[in-house]
């Protein structure tokens, strides 16, 4: 494979830096991925140049602005092959992302009674908005299980769809066990049913080449700030069909048509979803992120970052009372466990000591956590920066950390 | 020894460890000689939760003075309120209230004390107080 890691790495001046005198190994990616040169530079070329509000001023500046944040909106419609980019919405990122869906899905489609089956394995942000949505409704969550691997059990959805299911959430990847859950499949099944899945994106557009149209998603969300861009971005993918029937999510300019007392019209996709100034600089540096991913190529950080996957979970489990949780045959890369008798918060503060990076507790994922009977446990991810070296240095310093207690 | 002369001795006491790996190796020390809760003890009411760890604080007014009593489920947490205990146990209300707690910040510690970490040590601290208020207000 030809991947030019110290090239790539040189992007990133923010991991050539030590943390208490030692060299920063950043494994939390997963939480928010460190951000290249071209997005910094990005965001200041936009403001050295020419900057002002978009879609709306008659003169160069905002002109320019316009094309160029217009610009990013088609960059993504071709990143997920989107079929339009009146499809592509921008968000704050995929948490705003999944409470739009569930507010303007649930308020035309979902009424008293009808259901809305949640994985066991999603982020907080996954369940919560649904939840909201179904207490507004007086619906009904129904969870779809995982086993003890961290496979999601879809044998059991078709005796959970039936005539009231209105929609599926779930997760492309699990931010706690990595799992690649088949969307695929469950969106099949879900279509033969007339049910719409939603995917939450988030874990999964940095690892894996997606294409909405062969998914068949019907809503598709993920955050620019996981994905190597600025923080405060997201991107919702809706097919034209639902994005045309369901209400708006928020109101105020650009979304409007026409404003008076007596009523007012909305404005045509995708700017009737994107009430108020978005964030412009943020957006147009997400396209310099995107531009260097499709540089790289996704593939090539896939491939390179599941050889890192690999490795580190053969090293793991040579670490004596390591308990690893998502031991799923497809699998992204992210690694949690825990060690007998060491608390995740301990050994979280103590690799923080030794310059790694690590996430700790319950990761936003209680469900998961409830599964396991556990109150958190430590996460590992890797992005496309890092390296088998600093994994090692991970191991040796698990194995100094094990002596402590 | 007054409140300020404990946390003195605490600080003297660390500055030996120059490394933070010895520092935190003294923490975990301590962590594993602190005497457990009785299960029974260990109730909601007591609770303090962050989502990183929990820590359980007693508290007990007896002549004048207030016993705490703690523990938590992470070991280094658990140093942390070994070394509260020190400086606040047996202590009257009126000390407590007019004295600060500042080692944890002198050590350079101060991270595990920060709202962000949530591992429940700051919550402790802040109950610490709320019962010096609340015995002074009974004692007073």
């Amino acid at each position: 494979m030809n991947y030019d890691i110290q090239k790539i790495r040189s992007y990133f001046p923010v991991l050539h830096q030590k943390v208490y005198d030692k060299p920063l190994v950043y494994f939390d990616s997963a939480a928010s991925a460190q951000k290249p040169i071209q997005v910094l530079m990005a965001k200041e070329k936009l403001h050295n140049d020419y900057y002002g509000n978009i879609h709306r001023g008659a003169h160069f500046m905002a002109d320019k602005t316009t094309v160029q944040f217009e610009e990013v909106r088609d960059k993504i419609r071709n990143f997920i092959n989107a079929e339009s980019r009146e499809e592509i919405i921008f968000t704050k990122g995929t948490t705003e992302s999944v409470n739009l869906v569930a507010y303007s899905f649930c308020e035309k489609f979902v009424k008293e009674g009808d259901e809305i089956i949640v994985s066991e394995m999603e982020h907080h942000a996954n369940i919560v908005p649904w939840q909201l949505a179904a207490e507004r409704k007086k619906a009904k969550i129904v969870k779809l299980p995982f086993n003890d691997l961290g496979v999601l059990e879809i044998e059991k959805l078709p005796s959970l769809i039936n005539q009231k299911t209105k929609l599926i959430a779930v997760a492309h990847v699990s931010n706690v066990l990595g799992t690649v859950n088949p969307v695929s499949e469950i969106i099949e099944l879900a279509h033969e049913n007339n049910v719409a899945v939603f995917v939450d994106g988030a874990q999964a557009v940095q690892h894996l080449q997606i294409d909405v149209q062969k998914l068949d998603a019907d809503f598709y969300a993920f955050s620019a700030h996981k994905l190597y861009g600025p923080n405060g971005v997201g991107v919702l993918y809706g097919k034209k069909k639902w994005l045309e029937q369901i209400p708006p999510y928020q109101g105020g300019g650009e979304m409007i048509a026409e404003v008076s007392f007596e009523g007012t019209t909305f404005n045509q996709l995708p700017l009737k979803f994107e009430a108020g100034t978005p964030n412009i600089t943020s957006v147009i540096a997400f396209g310099a992120a995107i531009g260097l991913i499709i540089e790289i190529g996704l593939q090539n950080i896939e491939e390179w970052e599941l050889s890192l996957l690999e490795y580190a979970t053969s090293k793991l489990k040579e670490v004596q009372g390591i308990r690893i949780y998502g031991e799923a045959p497809e699998k992204s890369s992210v690694i949690s466990f825990n060690i007998e008798g060491i608390h995740f918060y301990d050994l979280g503060v103590l690799l923080d000591k030794m310059g790694i990076a690590v996430r700790t507790g319950h990761l936003c994922a209680d469900t998961v956590m409830q599964h396991f009977g556990i109150n958190g446990c430590v996460r590992i991810s890797f992005g496309l920066y890092n390296t088998k070296a600093e994994i090692d240095i991970f191991i040796a310093a698990l194995n100094k950390v094990r002596l402590m207690f | 020894m007054t409140i300020e002369e404990v946390q003195q001795e605490i600080i003297a006491e660390f500055s030996v460890y120059t490394d933070w790996m010895d520092k935190y190796g003294y923490l975990i020390e301590l962590g594993n000689e602190l005497k457990e809760l009785d299960p029974k003890e260990k109730t909601g009411q007591n609770l303090i939760k962050g989502c990183q760890s929990r820590v359980w604080l007693v508290a007990e007014m007896n002549d004048g003075i207030i016993n705490f009593r703690g523990e938590s489920d992470a070991v280094i947490v658990k140093g942390l309120v070994a070394l509260l205990l020190r400086v606040v146990t047996g202590r009257t209300p009126k000390e407590l209230i007019e004295n600060d707690l500042h080692f944890i910040d002198d050590l350079g510690l101060k991270q595990h004390l920060s709202p962000t970490r949530s591992n429940g040590l700051l919550a402790m601290v802040k109950q610490i107080r709320l019962y010096a208020v609340a015995y002074n207000k009974i004692a007073g």
